[in-house]
């Protein structure tokens, strides 16, 4: 199993689109961080055939510190999640069907 | 934000290219991490997040509404972990020591 960085998407980039490596590299940043910036913002971002990364707002609970035992607040937060598409989740598994892409 | 917004937003803040490139590199940056994926591998974006696969055992499931059994095969299902960077981001701040902005004091009186 390999690990895919970005060193490997800009490359990527570069062959497909022409552009500089620099320039490339520099588009990527861009992308994810236009993502990252809706995200904080609360708003979730729906990726057509790839997924949808949502932002989730959850509510105060007791946890318990498993060791030893004490009950310390877990505050409210807010989570992001991934939610795969359809065609992902069938690119993944080619011969199985899959429902409706119904959500990005 | 949908995938055209990123495009708009994209194509806006870099004039100088066409809009069918600024299309090609938002599609390239996900066919790339889906292709990585169907192999196996991994894609780890520092600050960002990591995309992976877990593998589902296959399982006997059941119809819901009819209470038969069914043969739920084996799949891998794609997975994403935010870095710490997103996670402390869209939770407002760092961690530790919650950088929230003070609230505008409210109108006295």
């Amino acid at each position: 199993m390999k690990t895919i960085t970005r060193a490997n998407l800009a490359e990527a980039i570069y062959a497909q689109v022409g552009l500089s490596r620099n320039e490339s590299a520099a588009l990527l940043e861009t992308v994810l961080e236009r993502m990252s910036a809706a995200l904080a913002s609360g708003e979730s971002v729906k990726i057509s055939a790839f997924g949808s990364f949502i932002v989730r707002q959850k509510g105060k609970r007791v946890g318990r510190n498993p060791k030893t035992g004490v009950e310390v607040p877990i505050l409210p937060r807010k989570v992001l999640s991934f939610r795969p598409s359809q065609v992902l989740k069938a690119r993944l598994n080619p011969g199985q069907s899959f429902g409706p892409d119904d959500d990005a | 934000m949908t995938r055209s917004e990123l495009i708009a937003q994209l194509a806006a803040s870099n004039q100088h290219l066409r809009q069918p490139d600024v299309e090609l590199i938002v599609s390239t940056i996900f066919d790339e991490i889906t292709e990585a994926l169907a192999r196996g591998d991994r894609v780890e974006l520092r600050g960002f997040g990591a995309f992976s696969i877990k593998k589902r055992d296959p399982r006997t499931g059941r119809n819901p509404r009819t209470g038969t059994a069914v043969e739920v095969s084996a799949k891998a299902v794609p997975y994403f972990k935010p870095g710490k960077e997103l996670r402390e981001r869209v939770n407002g701040g760092p961690l530790q020591a919650p950088a929230r902005k003070p609230r505008a004091p409210s109108p006295v009186g």
